[in-house]
């Protein structure tokens, strides 16, 4: 076959030299336009639209209601609340996935168990969604698997109100997701830490202790207030979870951007989305800027 | 280990066991409460067997047209990467090495604009596409290709840096090879790894997707997991479980692939 297949290459190889000689200018520039227009059509425009439509009424007319409307008391209500869950749920996900994390110190990268726990983490951290939302219901749902075995004990956890459908029930999924986050991104930064370090700090007489305090911790901060904020990032634009538990209302950020959406009109003010989604790039862009910036201070001593 | 850095084995197996058990319980409670009969007590496998009963075509169809449609999606959303991202990628490597920077950059934006803003804007630019290429269900693929443009890069990403493919492409085009040539029989043998663990993640993105279709009133795997939640939970429950493994097998493999390159 490869025999068969040479005069053809190598005539079409000497026919192609020519084109090379006039690949220049614009005309080199020609293979990246596919991609340039579908980023373009499908990313670019779909969120200039996104942050601009809240300046815009209806018909078209330049307005500032929509994006005045998201400093309204029950909006910037809705905003805390994200930040709340956001904020308690990257906590407890850091602290339990760094944990985690240290734990698997020590076994082989390439190891069973590594690779498990790494194809664990991604589904549960990145595909989970609905899912996940659907597994806590059997957990601690009405019925759940966990409740009633709690209340065969004399153990009411539902005694102050049914919470799963509301806010605090978002809290436990929420961490179900953000620990594997976390030990997906934080792994890197444990594993970064050199066994140099670790020698130079028991040659210099320094005890386990002092290796973690003075050395480990301080190496792995940005890294870890990094992660940190990757996980923020992610509980506040997480929808799936949150549409799937809470099938009405607005409690979050992303489920006001639903009501916005489903309902032209919501706050009798049109294109409240756009304004909503604004408030949610700008969030976004300070913390994933935040994060970018640790990111590049821990690949300093990486390198 | 005698320098204290690293955690004694108790110390390990105890983290790993609360908080593995801790996180089991959640699926478990979700395979239990498949085979569960009605609010009662009781188990039953009529759940499990009712999927291979003969109504089931009909019982479910709504179910597995939704699941037709995502795996269309899927599909499409790898053809999107393949044919439109990972030339781009070879490309920018081979000639412009100066856009690297701008490309990554791309590819990691949709983390910072997360699916629920994007919606937003898609809207409208969705109202365009219907027209032009009609409402069928694979033109979402468009929005995914999107979607999963981070993992995908990514995976591709990490491939190219770790293959000389500057070098090769040089030599197979001294040798006398067109650029198809080189793409297809050089470079492509070379990348296969990190395009099939880009294929993976994609499809894994692409199956757990909800948040697009939802409120574009799209209907999907997830849409309609949710909708056949509402009257028979015990089946959502079982395909639930049935995505999430298949989702864990997806990157199982995508762990074999990058083993095997270190390995190599």
């Amino acid at each position: 076959m490869t025999v068969a297949n040479a005069p053809a290459l190598t005539s079409t190889g000497a026919g192609a030299s020519p084109r090379r000689q006039s690949r220049s200018g614009f005309a080199k520039y020609l293979g990246l336009t596919p991609f340039a227009a579908y980023v373009v059509l499908f990313l670019a425009i779909p969120t200039v639209l996104a942050v601009t439509t809240g300046f815009f009424t209806e018909d078209g007319a330049f307005t500032l209601d929509n994006v005045a409307g998201i400093f309204a008391p029950n909006v910037l209500a809705t905003f805390g609340s994200s930040f709340w869950v956001s904020a308690v749920t990257a906590v407890v996900g850091a602290v339990i996935g760094a944990l985690v994390c240290y734990a698997l110190l020590g076994t082989r990268a390439e190891g069973a168990l590594r690779t498990v726990i790494d194809s664990l983490s991604s589904v549960l951290a990145q595909f989970g969604g609905v899912m996940l939302a659907f597994a806590f219901i059997a957990t601690i749902g009405n019925q759940g698997l966990i409740t009633v075995f709690l209340k065969g004990i004399g153990i009411d956890i539902f005694a102050n109100g049914y919470w799963l459908y509301q806010l605090p029930g978002l809290i436990p999924v929420y961490i179900y997701f953000q620990v594997p986050l976390m030990i997906i991104t934080f792994m890197p930064a444990l594993q970064g830490l050199k066994a140099t370090w670790a020698e130079a700090n028991a040659t210099l007489g320094g005890t386990p202790f002092t290796y973690w305090t003075r050395i480990a911790i301080p190496v792995l901060a940005p890294s870890f207030i990094g992660s940190l904020l990757l996980l923020f990032a992610n509980a506040f634009s997480s929808y799936a979870t949150a549409a799937a538990l809470i099938s009405q209302g607005a409690q979050i950020v992303p489920l006001q951007i639903r009501s916005a959406l489903v309902s032209e009109t919501v706050l009798g003010r049109e294109n409240m989305a756009g304004a909503l989604a604004l408030g949610m790039i700008v969030v976004m862009v300070i913390v994933m800027w935040g994060y970018s910036v640790l990111q590049s201070r821990t690949s300093r001593w990486q390198r | 280990m005698r320098l204290g850095t690293e955690p004694t084995a108790l110390t390990r197996w105890i983290i790993l066991g609360v908080v593995g058990i801790i996180f089991a319980i959640p699926i478990i409670a979700l395979l239990q409460f498949s085979f569960r009969d009605g609010l009662g007590g009781g188990y039953t496998l009529d759940h499990w067997t009712g999927l291979f009963g003969e109504d089931a075509a009909r019982t479910y169809r709504g179910l597995f047209q939704a699941i037709g449609n995502s795996v269309v999606l899927a599909i499409v959303t790898v053809a999107i990467v393949l044919v439109i991202l990972l030339p781009t990628m070879i490309l920018v490597h081979l000639q412009f090495p100066k856009f690297k920077r701008v490309l990554e950059f791309i590819c990691i934006v949709p983390i910072t604009v997360p699916a629920i803003v994007l919606v937003v804007g898609l809207a409208p630019v969705y109202s365009i596409v219907v027209k032009i290429f009609g409402s069928g269900a694979w033109t979402l693929a468009f929005a995914y290709g999107i979607t999963v443009l981070p993992y995908a890069y990514r995976a591709i990403q990490s491939n190219l840096d770790a293959v000389p493919v500057v070098t090769l492409s040089e030599a197979a085009r001294s040798l006398g090879a067109n650029w198809l040539t080189v793409l297809g029989r050089v470079l492509l043998p070379n990348l296969r790894r990190g395009v099939l663990a880009a294929a993976f993640i994609s499809v894994a993105v692409v199956l757990g997707e909800f948040t697009i279709a939802s409120l574009l009133n799209r209907v999907n795997l997830q849409t309609a997991l949710l909708q056949v939640g509402q009257s028979d939970p015990w089946v959502a429950a079982i395909f639930a479980l049935l995505a999430l493994t298949f989702a864990f097998v997806l990157l199982l493999l995508i762990g074999r692939l990058a083993r095997n390159r270190s390995d190599s």
